[in-house]
């Protein structure tokens, strides 16, 4: 049944493509309504699957033999990880699309485009073969890049290319990885394989693995914004529109930390082994120097891109531990996250710059943002205390998770995670003030007096409360998610990982 | 010499002389029936007249199932060839057909019979196991082409075109002869398999090295390899569109083919090693050494250009590089991987020359900022525009992708111990990447900027449209089931 | 089960939704619901207190449920009389705090729903259990408290409230880094690491912890570093000089209505902290530093009352004033956990000291908030005008609240017979045997207290009477309403403190026990 989240996210491209030119409003239908089922699709799925089988197992959806010379084949299939982040993006679409209600301008064939990253995303999080699962993370590629170049606002086409350069340069280190190790593996099977399954079981010589993880890994890490990699993400989040910003932070990012875990650490432990240190040093640097950069930024959205580096650090930390709960905090966090983002840069985005056509901090603090549309303020406050960590939201368990796990392996790491809380502390309050409860006396002739911000739309409404709520459910009843997460890191896919490193 | 069975070489060659049939049926269409009729009509109708005959040919070389090596290596028959043979003719039919809307001459007839008659030759060219045959039906391809490139008389930069490549093809040619008779003189021998008897356990003679050498500058002009690609911008560019699909697929198609046959059964024995810290001369570093500079040099001039035909001259040089690492490998599974490639490029490249020769009628010129807003102007058009661009810049799912990565892999897979090849394939992938950006630029004008007041409206012919939309299919069904060609292969 | 106190803490936090919902010009369905929820909530403490078994030390109302067991975390409130306590300072100082801002205009349904959300925030902190919802509310309480002094505050409000904030989540850090290194040292391969607070008193007493921390971390001083972790994050929220500098800029820049709850329970937040978790969980690590504590908790004690001295500001002088009463509570705790050698009858001095720092807590509580609420009604008459050298003489024109407000001063001050002096006494008496030295040096701030009160009460009502105060009106019949249970509770408590006394002796000498060896 999963299988259909991506299947339906595609004929309502086609649908979208059909759609006669100017209607805006039924693109706008047509668009929620796919959003809506394939979301449904991948709830209905995910809790199926619960209940019915054990979440550590991968149970397959479909498989296939599809090019019997390389060994590849049309491979879906899904374990506890993979519903967590089906689930995530199923949110995720709607929201994006109830946030993007206001797009005049070619509007199906943005919300053409919108769909197409979306069925490229489930097919990333549901194939469990290596080529199926490459073509579809490439194929997210051109969606996005159209989407930023055409709908975007500020530097939109430097953006968009640096952003699917990034992307198509990482996905090709990767590629490189790929091809070496079809090979050696074919040596060592007998037969040529590109079945993650099967991969996972053999081990590939230690030498081997030493150079070849850190190119898939730095491959996929670039997408998952890992310093000093990261610098198309701020430029990429600011140029998008704000559909675009919610999905590249809140799903598309993880879809480069997904390709670490699921490709780079389970095909190649000793290589991971290898390299912990290096992962965990860049991953602090990255919490930190994204939370700092976030500190001094003028312009809004900036503030809200360097954050998402910066939490991102705390998923790559969290892969970097090789224990349990350092993976289960990274896993949550990636659906925690995914929420939250989406969450800040649909009120900066769509709330904010939409009605105040600015982003820049010196401007917004004499508009008195929080008084016109307050709704706006409370939304953004409770985001960016999710974001903060605080206890109740779901950032809270995913990052107590990685810090427990992170102290296991190396305490400082927590440490300096800890100063990179208290400085994302700073920056939330700093942006808080500025943007919404400034103090500075409004502007004697903004032209915002003669034409009052428009009231906050149902549509906008609909997506903060459904954003809140996901991450209020996953603050306060963590064993939700947590119970489809930790079955697979006791399955023998994950063993050969943690069985090495510290408990 | 044996009676030869004239009946017998019929037979055996009958796509060719079907091929042949319908020249002059084309000619003869055009000079008599056609000779009042609109320009359009002209090409139309002699266009599918054309086609016809091609699709005749390419339906009895699918069909039969012939083996024989004819005379010695004159005219091989085996499946294999028979199934480039056809895909040879597909993508005649198909650059015939984007053809057909062209204003840039009144000779139909004479057109359409020079695309038939260099088919032909390719089609000798894809058979022969002989190094005289060889030369013959290269030059027969090659001189159909140098006329074709001349055609548009109105264009002054197409006759500029024509005279380069044929002077260029002509020295060409004269290496490729004076490498063919040393060949000859070292083997004793002009079919392939017997040289390759004759000079087993021999080496690396000097004189085996100055063959082979000629050899390989003779066939890197043909496919446009660096350093022996100066005609290919300007050819491309000059030449009338169509002439230059003719010349960026089933040319290649041709010629790679012939050319991995040469090195491998040929000169088989001398390949020599291009592994990273295992090289031993031969023609393998030779072909490293040429394809690694194709890559590098044809992609990174690629992003300067402004003219999308020079661009996709440029990219048609990087991806004969590709090509090329297909010949080294030099495995079983590297031949059929580095065919699929070839052709899946020449299916992309007509697609790619057909769009640009709409937007050319259209607005006069191939310049990138003519295709500002083509996704509102015309929305087939672009999108047919969208797939062949990806697909050459190896975007999953379609077959550029796919192609690349059997490519890649067959590449990486030929040294299993010690991925010795690796090297060549990560500069393969990088320069790949590099590719990305400029046909992202071409698609950007397209989609992403807005068309331009006064922009001259786009029609397209409905002949043309039909053949893109049957590409852009071909290319996205390859790229899902590449079976359904490597299966042949 | 019963499940009291969980209705005790959705009460108000449900009050505050609804209040939040109504529109900006409602403010008096505002006002008046807000008051409605904090009065049910003080009916609901005062009937807690009644089924309260003084007589057991034992934890009541318990409410025990696995939560996320795969992390350890239970859900697990329950109260003692420490806890039974605070809850009722909470119940109490909140209706009062919503009377004295009654007059508020300005989006009065945010901020009376902040009020509610904050008072929800901190039954929350104070019958929470398990470290994990403990802390959950312990930051929950922040945020209303950050915004009621950012959107209402004065002229210095905005640098006030993030450095507030700031501050505190600084600890906060700390707080949960400790707690997670605990949680990894307790956690074996059969179940998860250890959240819960009486647990891990109990296995500080009996020494397991300090095994298990060596033995997860190999470091024979983890403890210690652990310690100072949790201890900072309490000495931020108390506070402990140096730690305290947040403290004066919060406290005057907030409207004195704020004040009020800040400084007559949040504040107690952290002395719960100390009670609750540090000492006995850490007493091990307290008795190894325990001179440089003892002298903490003296600068807490004699600086912030010297600076006190030093102000002109009537908001900033109550605030260092603060800070001081709470310094003895500290000097206390200290006093009571130090190894007692030589001492006669150590139990008993402790248990001493130890009542002396809950009915410190609990009078300092009512004493505090009364005198800004007094400040608040001064505020009122004077357009904001709050330097001590704009007033003088005022008893003249105002004599029923000089009156009042003396006696609120006294008290503060420590005069037998009312509130204040008793948690004072206890204090001495305590930590007189117990760490002499300290005592006596704590004894200069008593004086320097007294002094500077006594000056206030002498610049402000005494002396030549400032024209500008001539037509000053004198407390209305409801403004007096207002205060009298305040005052009337300070004389109640400050003769018959064995009202208070009966519910915490017991719990007392069990915290004793837990601290001796």
């Amino acid at each position: 049944m999963l299988a259909w989240t991506i299947y339906i996210s595609f004929i309502g491209v086609l649908v979208l493509m059909l759609l006669p030119r100017d209607n805006a409003r039924a693109a706008r239908i047509v668009a929620l309504f796919t959003a809506v089922l394939g979301c449904g699709v991948a709830f209905a799925g995910a809790i199926q699957q619960a209940q019915h089988t054990n979440l550590g197992d991968v149970t397959t959806i479909v498989k296939t033999s599809w090019i019997p010379a390389l060994g590849a084949s049309y491979y879906l299939a899904a374990d506890g990880i993979s519903l967590v982040l089906v689930v995530l993006t199923g949110l995720a679409a709607v929201t994006g699309i109830l946030f993007s209600w206001n797009i005049e301008k070619r509007t199906k064939e943005f919300f053409a485009f919108y769909l197409a990253l979306i069925g490229g995303v489930y097919g990333v999080f549901l194939s469990f073969d290596l080529l199926l699962l490459f073509m579809f993370y490439e194929l997210t590629i051109i969606p996005k890049y159209f989407l930023i170049a055409r709908w975007g606002s500020t530097r939109k086409e430097y953006g968009a290319m640096k952003l699917a350069l990034y992307s198509f340069v990482g996905s090709h280190l990767v590629l490189i990885g790929l091809i070496a190790a079809w090979v050696v593996a074919r040596t060592q099977l007998g037969h040529p394989s590109l079945d993650l399954m099967e991969l996972s079981k053999i081990s590939l010589p230690v030498g081997f693995q030493h150079w070849v993880f850190p190119l898939v890994f730095v491959g996929f890490a670039i997408l998952a914004g890992m310093w000093p990699f990261h610098t198309w993400a701020p430029t990429g989040h600011v140029a998008a529109p704000t559909a675009g910003s919610m999905l590249l932070a809140g799903v598309v990012m993880k879809l480069g930390a997904y390709g670490c875990l699921r490709v780079a650490m389970v095909l190649f432990p000793e290589g991971v082994r290898e390299w912990q240190w290096a992962i965990a040093t860049l991953a602090v640097i990255g919490i930190i120097y994204g939370a700092g950069v976030a500190l001094v930024q003028r312009d809004f959205k900036f503030v809200i891109g360097y954050s998402s580096v910066s939490h991102m650090g705390f998923v790559l930390l969290g892969l970097a531990t090789l224990n349990t709960i350092g993976l289960d905090g990274a896993v949550l966090q990636m659906f925690s996250h995914g929420i939250i983002a989406g969450l800040l840069f649909g009120v900066v985005g769509r709330m904010v710059y939409d009605r105040t056509h600015t982003r820049d901090f010196n401007d917004l603090e004499r508009m008195n943002v929080g008084k016109l549309i307050p709704f706006a303020g409370v939304t953004f406050v409770i985001a960016g205390v999710a974001s903060m960590g605080l206890p109740g939201f779901s950032g809270f368990v995913a990052e107590f998770q990685v810090l427990a796990g992170a102290w296991q392996v190396y305490p400082i790491t927590a440490i300096l995670s800890g100063l990179g809380i208290i400085i994302g502390v700073a920056y939330t309050l700093r942006a808080v003030q500025k943007a919404f409860y400034s103090d500075l006396p409004p502007l004697a002739h903004s032209d915002h007096d003669a034409h009052p911000m428009e009231p906050i739309t149902v549509p906008e409404r609909v997506g903060a409360v459904l954003l809140i709520a996901a991450s209020l459910a996953i603050g306060l009843f963590p064993g939700l998610l947590m119970n489809w997460i930790d079955p697979c890191l006791k399955s023998p896919m994950f063993a050969r990982l943690l069985n090495g490193g510290a408990q | 010499m044996n009676q030869l069975d004239y009946l017998q070489i019929l037979r055996l060659a009958a796509p060719e002389t079907i091929v042949t049939l319908t020249m002059l049926a084309v000619l003869a269409a055009d000079l008599t029936v056609l000779r009042e009729k609109s320009l359009a009509v002209r090409f139309n109708l002699g266009g599918l007249l054309a086609v016809f005959g091609c699709a005749l040919a390419a339906a009895f070389v699918l069909w039969r199932q012939d083996h024989c090596n004819f005379q010695n290596g004159i005219l091989m028959v085996d499946r294999q060839t028979d199934f480039i043979k056809a895909a040879i003719l597909v993508l005649t039919i198909f650059t015939i057909l984007i053809s057909t809307s062209g204003k840039f001459t009144d000779h139909v007839g004479e057109y359409l019979s020079l695309i038939l008659l260099g088919t032909i030759g390719l089609m000798f060219l894809v058979s022969s196991w002989d190094l005289l045959m060889i030369f013959i039906s290269l030059e027969l391809a090659s001189l159909a082409l140098y006329i074709l490139t001349a055609f548009n008389k109105r264009n002054v930069r197409s006759s500029e075109a024509a005279l380069k490549y044929f002077l260029f093809g002509g020295m060409s040619a004269a290496f490729l002869l004076f490498g063919f008779s040393l060949l000859y003189g070292a083997a004793g021998s002009t079919n392939l398999t017997e040289i390759a008897n004759n000079l087993a356990g021999k080496g690396l003679d000097p004189l085996l090295i100055v063959a082979l050498v000629m050899t390989v500058i003779g066939f890197g002009f043909k496919v446009a390899a660096v350093p022996f690609h100066l005609w290919a911008p300007d050819a491309y560019e000059g030449a009338p569109t169509p002439s230059a699909a003719f010349i960026g697929a089933g040319s290649k198609v041709a010629s790679f083919y012939i050319l991995a046959t040469l090195l491998s059964v040929g000169f088989a024995g001398t390949e020599g090693s291009a592994v990273l810290h295992g090289y031993s001369a031969g023609w393998t570093p030779v072909i490293a050494i040429i394809a690694a500079l194709s890559m590098v040099i044809g992609n990174l001039t690629a992003i300067v250009q402004s003219s999308v035909k020079r661009l996709l001259a440029y990219s048609a040089i990087a991806h004969a590089g590709y090509m090329l690492l297909g010949v080294l490998a030099n495995t079983n599974a590297s031949r059929p991987a580095m065919m699929f490639y070839v052709i899946t490029y020449g299916l992309t490249v007509v697609g790619a020359f057909g769009v640009v020769a709409v937007v050319e009628n259209a607005t006069g010129s191939d310049a990138m900022k003519n295709f500002a807003g083509l996704s509102r102007r015309a929305p087939l058009l672009s999108l047919c525009l969208l797939i062949f661009l990806l697909s050459l810049g190896g975007i999953p799912p379609l077959a550029g992708f796919i192609g690349k990565f059997l490519l890649f892999s067959a590449a990486v897979a030929a040294d299993e111990k010690n991925l010795g090849l690796l090297w060549l394939v990560i500069l393969a992938i990088a320069m790949s990447a590099v590719s990305f950006y400029y046909y992202l630029r071409v698609l950007k004008e397209a989609y992403v900027q807005d068309a331009p007041e006064n922009a001259p409206a786009i029609k397209v012919p409905a002949l043309t449209l039909l053949a893109l939309v049957i590409l852009a299919g071909l290319v996205i069904l390859l790229g899902c089931v590449p079976s359904l060609l490597t299966d042949h292969l | 089960m019963n499940h009291s106190l969980t209705i005790l803490t959705l009460v108000p936090f449900f009050g505050g939704l609804v209040v939040a919902g109504l529109g900006a010009n409602q403010k008096n369905l505002a006002r008046g619901l807000a008051l409605f929820s904090s009065l049910i909530t003080l009916a609901g403490a005062v009937c807690l207190w009644a089924n309260f078994k003084g007589a057991s030390g034992e934890l009541q109302f318990v409410e025990k449920f696995d939560w996320v067991p795969s992390l350890g975390v239970q859900y697990y409130l329950g109260i003692d009389g420490l806890g039974l306590l605070m809850v009722m300072l909470t119940a109490i100082v909140t209706p009062l705090s919503i009377l004295v801002s009654w007059s508020i205009k300005d989006r009065a349904n945010v901020y009376f729903a902040l009020v509610l959300w904050l008072q929800a925030g901190l039954f929350g902190t104070f019958t929470a259990l398990n470290f994990f919802h403990w802390f959950m509310f312990w930051e929950l309480g922040l945020i209303p408290a950050f915004f009621l002094v950012k959107l209402w505050g004065g002229a210095n409000r905005g640098p006030a409230a993030t450095q507030f904030f700031i501050y505190t989540m600084v600890g906060s850090v700390a707080l949960l880094l400790s707690f997670l290194a605990i949680w990894l040292a307790t956690k074996t391969p059969a179940s998860p690491g250890s959240f819960d607070f009486i647990q891990l008193a109990a296995m500080a007493k009996s020494g397991e912890l300090a095994t298990k921390l060596h033995a997860a971390f190999g470091w024979q001083q983890m403890g210690l570093l652990i310690f100072l972790g949790v201890f900072l994050g309490f000495a931020v929220k108390v506070p402990v000089v140096p730690f305290h500098t947040w403290l004066p800029n919060a406290y005057s820049e907030a409207p004195s209505a704020v004040t009020m709850m800040l400084t007559g329970v949040m504040s107690k937040m952290g002395v719960y902290g100390f009670l609750r978790i540090l000492l006995p969980i850490f007493p091990e690590q307290i008795r190894l530093v325990l001179t440089p504590l003892l002298w903490l908790a003296l600068a807490t004690i004699v600086l912030s009352a010297f600076a006190a001295f030093a102000q002109r500001d009537l908001k900033r002088m109550l605030a260092y004033s603060s800070v001081n009463h709470l310094g003895y509570c500290l000097l206390a705790m200290f006093a009571a956990v130090g190894a007692a050698t030589g001492v006669n009858q150590p139990e008993i001095q402790k248990a001493a000291a130890l009542d002396g720092v809950l009915l410190q807590m609990f009078n300092h509580g009512l004493t505090a908030s009364a005198l800004f609420l007094f400040v608040a009604l001064i505020e009122k008459r004077s357009a904001g005008r709050r330097d001590l050298e704009d007033f003088g003489g005022l008893r003249k024109v105002v004599p029923v609240l000089t009156g009042l407000m003396g006696i609120a001063l006294f008290s503060s001050l420590g005069l037998p017979g009312l509130n204040g002096f008793v948690g004072e006494f206890l204090i001495f008496k305590g930590v007189f045997p117990l760490a002499p030295w300290a005592a006596v040096i704590a004894t200069i701030g008593l004086l320097v207290t007294a002094i500077f009160l006594l000056t206030l009460i002498q610049r402000v009502f005494c002396g030549p009477l400032n024209e500008r105060w001539l037509k000053l009106p004198d407390l209305t019949f409801s403004e007096r309403l207002l205060v009298i249970p305040s005052i009337a509770l300070m004389f109640v408590l400050g003769i018959w403190p064995q009202l208070v006394q009966g519910s915490i002796d017991a719990s007392v000498v069990k915290l004793v026990q837990q601290l001796t060896f």
